[in-house]
């Protein structure tokens, strides 16, 4: 074994870039602030590569230990950090694109107030986050899995003047917390049965007994499951992720779309040896993929605001990845989950640049034409689109290709799964064709802008831009923007051929190196029947072929369609524009119930009554009995008389007959 | 040959009654005569015990008491005078604060 | 004899005491007072007080009570009003006088075996032995005594003047 990978610099720069920028940031030039959260994720990242070229040559896990956190009794938790392929590949994901998003931050954010602050909370998200792929055990992970939260809430709410950002920001983190809340109980069980949170010796016990199966191992993983929800904006979990794009775009990016909602699916991907253990939970994860992939796919269909497209496709998205870890293919999951860090990543930034190009705009129904005027941004963007699509060859038709495939060949469930994914796979294909065709295509409709009214101008980007910006008119994004782009866009466009399956000619790089670690999928075992597996990808690619199709009928050839369908099926438009009223159901069900329980019972009953009526009492009660014995003194010299004959009677009695008793 | 226990029943007695005006009587005056029918009965018990043990010690201290309680009248009756002039009552009940 | 002595004036200073109690109006409460004084001064005869009687009839009969009966002429103090002024004398002071009564007749009673009797010209106690031990022993809290007096004067006659 080679000398220390010194693995505790890959979190700690980072963390070092948010302590610089946070607190002295304010004071020094914006270049200072660039350079510094840079270098701060540009010396992660080359460290990571270098530890990617050694990683042949290591044993795998390597555990780095810092030292002890927690020692009472038998219980033992330490600050130890680890490397194993997953970890590798999380690694790269995160420091790589990260990387890419700063850069691009760095224009993006030119104009801005808190340039300063943004870029110490990217640094603080990037510490978190990578100490939640590195970590060795459940509780410095949870570290991890806390923070990116509160990373997530300070960067949603950076605009913090606006109440509807602010609103997101909370939101976000309560919804999480409830996931947070599955977690712990995971956490408690695991330490009821075990006795430690460390990876290795949780899963080395539940190898060391194959009688262990389902029963409390179900309730770990339904458990995790529930924090993974949260976390990854699955059913029922997933409502503060739209409200999430309240946030600047680079941080939809990083955040909601490449590394913070993907930790949902490491982390059942870490944990898969006790999800092997239940098929309830399995079969859990894998119906909550297929629903929220599908339901999401929906919602996103009909909104007009092109973020918001983006983050339903990311809900459907991280459904899939759901899906695969369901039927037991965990690296399917995880090839899809860096193909879509790349493509998704991509459609985000692309996203922030036609918006900046625009001077803010983000309605669909006002852009149009863009195609001639920022073609560098069109072309990634269009790299992007067919990648998430799953047209080959692009990256996103391998990896959710092979997911499809994989829930296909697991059993009866499986093909029901299969076939929702793939209703979804159109779907997608045409939401996204239908959001590059109303981005890029036919003549500009920023004039229509008078037709809408003030709810189609509502800025909800930045409410900070200088003014000065709009009278650019429509321009093409500054290199440092570009940049990130076009490297992305080579990626979404090359990423798949890192998974090719031997039914296609490849060697399927992925699924080999994560092999030794997550098993191969519960049925690679007996050798694809490549017949069936370049059958159903032909089904795929006819499906979002057929999703182009009927988005270029709709807002290409006949533009006048959407609206007459709209009015003919106002029902059904209604509900999946309003996104099925999930959001009012859960205020009218929870949060109300919530606050009453608050305001009235807990505030006025309680705190009111209760508490501050104890302390109330005690001095009434002093001031009651003070007022008995007040009357004593009453200045009447008689009842002094009185009193005094009694004591002395009194006193005389003891004295003699104490006296006498000793007598 | 009266026992001597007799002589301190009657003192007891004559105590009690003291005591009872005391609580009894409204005028300021009388519950003062009444303390001093309280010391009388005490004299009457020291020099009965004076009798008794053939010491004149008792006798000596009932002396020192008839000195005190002249001083303590006479006092006693500067201070009720002082205080009619003030209130204009000589109602036990009614004076019940110091200051008026 | 002696016996039927006691009982007389026995009686009579119970009987003055009580009419002190019973009385409505304060100047007979201290004529009554004065009766049991003057009885009083008879018991310390019979108990062989010679001086201490002759003491009793002058200092409280002769200087004491006078002294009350101005002052009660004086203020002109009249029939007492019946007025509600306290609870706790009744209910407190009434059961703590009888505890105390009771207790004292008790212990009286209980020793009378080992207090003995009084019989006349048993022990009488004469002027020069009573001077012999105050002039003696206690010259220093008779000269205290007589202090104690001046400042009784002083005080009296400071208090009961009329503001000028």
């Amino acid at each position: 074994m080679t000398g220390s990978l010194n693995l505790w610099l890959i979190p700690l720069v980072p963390f070092a870039g948010f302590l610089v920028n946070g607190l002295i940031g304010r004071k020094l030039p914006k270049a200072f602030a660039t350079a510094v959260a840079l270098i701060a994720t540009l010396i992660p990242f080359l460290h990571v590569v270098k530890i990617w070229f050694q990683f042949p040559s290591l044993t795998v896990p390597y555990v780095e230990s810092l030292g002890t956190w927690i020692w009472t009794g038998n219980f033992h938790a330490d600050f130890a950090l680890q490397l194993d392929q997953l970890t590798m590949i999380m690694l790269l994901v995160v420091t790589g694109v990260g990387f890419l998003i700063h850069i691009y931050s760095v224009g993006y954010m030119a104009h801005e107030e808190g340039y300063w602050r943004f870029f110490a909370y990217l640094n603080l998200f990037m510490f978190f986050m990578l100490t939640l792929v590195l970590s060795e055990n459940f509780l410095l992970m949870f570290v991890g899995w806390e923070g990116v939260g509160l990373a997530s809430y300070l960067l949603i709410g950076f605009y913090f003047l606006r109440d509807s950002a602010v609103n997101a920001g909370k939101k976000a983190f309560v919804v999480n917390r409830i996931g947070d809340f599955g977690f712990l109980l995971a956490m408690f069980l695991l330490v009821a049965h075990f006795g430690t949170l460390s990876f290795s010796e949780v899963f080395a016990q539940v190898s060391q007994h194959p009688e262990w199966q389902g029963g409390f191992l179900t309730a770990i993983a339904l458990f995790l499951v529930l924090g993974a929800t949260g976390k990854s904006a699955q059913i029922p979990l997933y409502t503060w992720l739209p409200d999430a794009m309240e946030g600047p775009t680079p941080v939809s990016a990083l955040i909601h779309a490449a590394t913070m909602v993907t930790a949902g699916v490491y982390m059942v991907a870490r944990t898969h040896i006790i999800f092997d253990r239940s098929p309830l939970a399995l079969s859990t994860v894998a119906i909550i993929g297929a629903a929220t992939a599908f339901f999401a796919a929906t919602v996103g269909m009909v909104q007009t605001d092109i973020k918001r497209v983006l983050a339903y496709s990311t809900v459907s998205q991280l459904g899939y990845m759901f899906l695969a870890c369901g039927v037991a293919a965990y690296s399917s999951a995880i090839f899809h989950l860096i193909t879509h860090a790349f493509f998704k990543g991509l459609l985000f930034l692309a996203a922030g640049s036609v918006i900046h190009a625009l001077g803010g705009e983000q309605d669909m129904r006002v852009m149009g034409g863009l195609r001639k005027k920022i073609p560098i941004t069109f072309w990634t963007m269009t790299a992007a689109v067919f990648a998430i699509s799953g047209i080959p060859p692009f990256a996103g038709f391998f990896s959710k290709d092979e997911i499809l495939y994989q829930a296909f060949i697991s059993g009866g469930l499986g093909r029901i799964l299969w076939f929702v994914g793939l209703v979804t796979a159109g779907l997608t294909s045409f939401y996204m064709f239908r959001l590059w065709y109303l981005t890029f295509t036919g003549e500009s409709r920023a004039n229509e802008i008078e037709e809408h009214g003030a709810a189609v101008h509502a800025r909800s980007d930045s409410k900070l831009v200088v003014e000065a910006e709009h009278a650019h008119g429509v321009h093409e994004s500054p290199w440092v923007m570009l940049l990130p782009l076009i490297l992305l866009a080579i990626l979404a466009t090359t990423g798949g051929f890192l998974g090719v399956p031997s039914a296609m000619g490849g060697h399927d790089e992925i699924g080999h190196f994560l092999e030794p670690l997550l098993g191969s999928g519960a049925h690679a075992a007996g050798g694809e029947s490549s017949g069936l597996a370049l059958s159903l990808a032909a089904v795929s690619v006819l499906v979002a072929l057929t999703g182009l199709f009927a988005a270029h009928i709709l807002y290409k050839a006949k533009p006048e369609l959407p609206h007459k369908l709209a009015t003919q099926l106002r029902a059904l438009y209604a509900l999946l524009l309003n996104k099925y009223w999930v959001d009012q159901i859960y205020g009218a069900l929870i949060v109300t119930p919530l606050l009453l329980v608050s305001r009235y019972l807990l505030k006025g009953l309680i705190d009111r009554g209760v508490i501050d009526g104890a302390g109330f009492a005690a001095g009434a009660t002093a001031q009651g009995f003070g007022a008995i014995v007040q009357r004593v003194q009453s200045g009447n010299i008689r009842s002094y008389a009185g009193w005094l004959a009694l004591g002395a009677a009194v006193l005389l009695i003891v004295s003699y007959f104490g006296f006498t008793a000793h007598f | 040959m009266v026992p001597t226990s007799y002589y301190l029943v009657l003192s007891a007695i004559l105590f009690t009654i003291g005591v009872a005006a005391f609580l009894i009587k409204r005028n300021i005056i009388t519950v003062f005569m009444s303390i001093e029918l309280m010391l009388n009965a005490v004299n009457l018990s020291f020099v009965a015990f004076a009798h008794q043990w053939h010491q004149v010690n008792g006798q000596i201290f009932v002396f020192f008491v008839m000195v005190v309680a002249a001083a303590e009248a006479a006092v006693g009756l500067a201070i009720i005078i002082a205080i009619f002039r003030t209130r204009n009552t000589l109602n036990v009940d009614e004076i019940d604060l110091m200051k008026l | 004899m002696h016996l039927i002595l006691f009982f007389i004036f026995g009686g009579l200073c119970v009987a003055g005491a009580l009419n002190l109690l019973l009385q409505r109006h304060p100047i007979n409460s201290a004529l009554s007072l004065i009766v049991v004084m003057s009885s009083l001064a008879v018991l310390y005869l019979l108990l062989g007080a010679e001086f201490l009687a002759a003491a009793q009839v002058i200092v409280y009969s002769g200087a004491i009570m006078v002294l009350f009966t101005f002052v009660i002429m004086l203020l002109n103090a009249g029939r007492e009003e019946r007025t509600h002024g306290s609870k706790a004398a009744y209910l407190v002071g009434f059961p703590g006088a009888a505890a105390l009564l009771a207790l004292l007749v008790y212990v009286f009673l209980s020793y009378r075996g080992q207090l003995g009797g009084v019989s006349l010209g048993e022990y009488l106690v004469t002027t020069s032995d009573l001077s012999r031990v105050l002039f003696h022993e206690l010259l220093l809290p008779f000269e205290v005594t007589s202090i104690l007096i001046l400042v009784a004067i002083l005080g009296a006659v400071a208090l009961a003047r009329k503001e000028q």
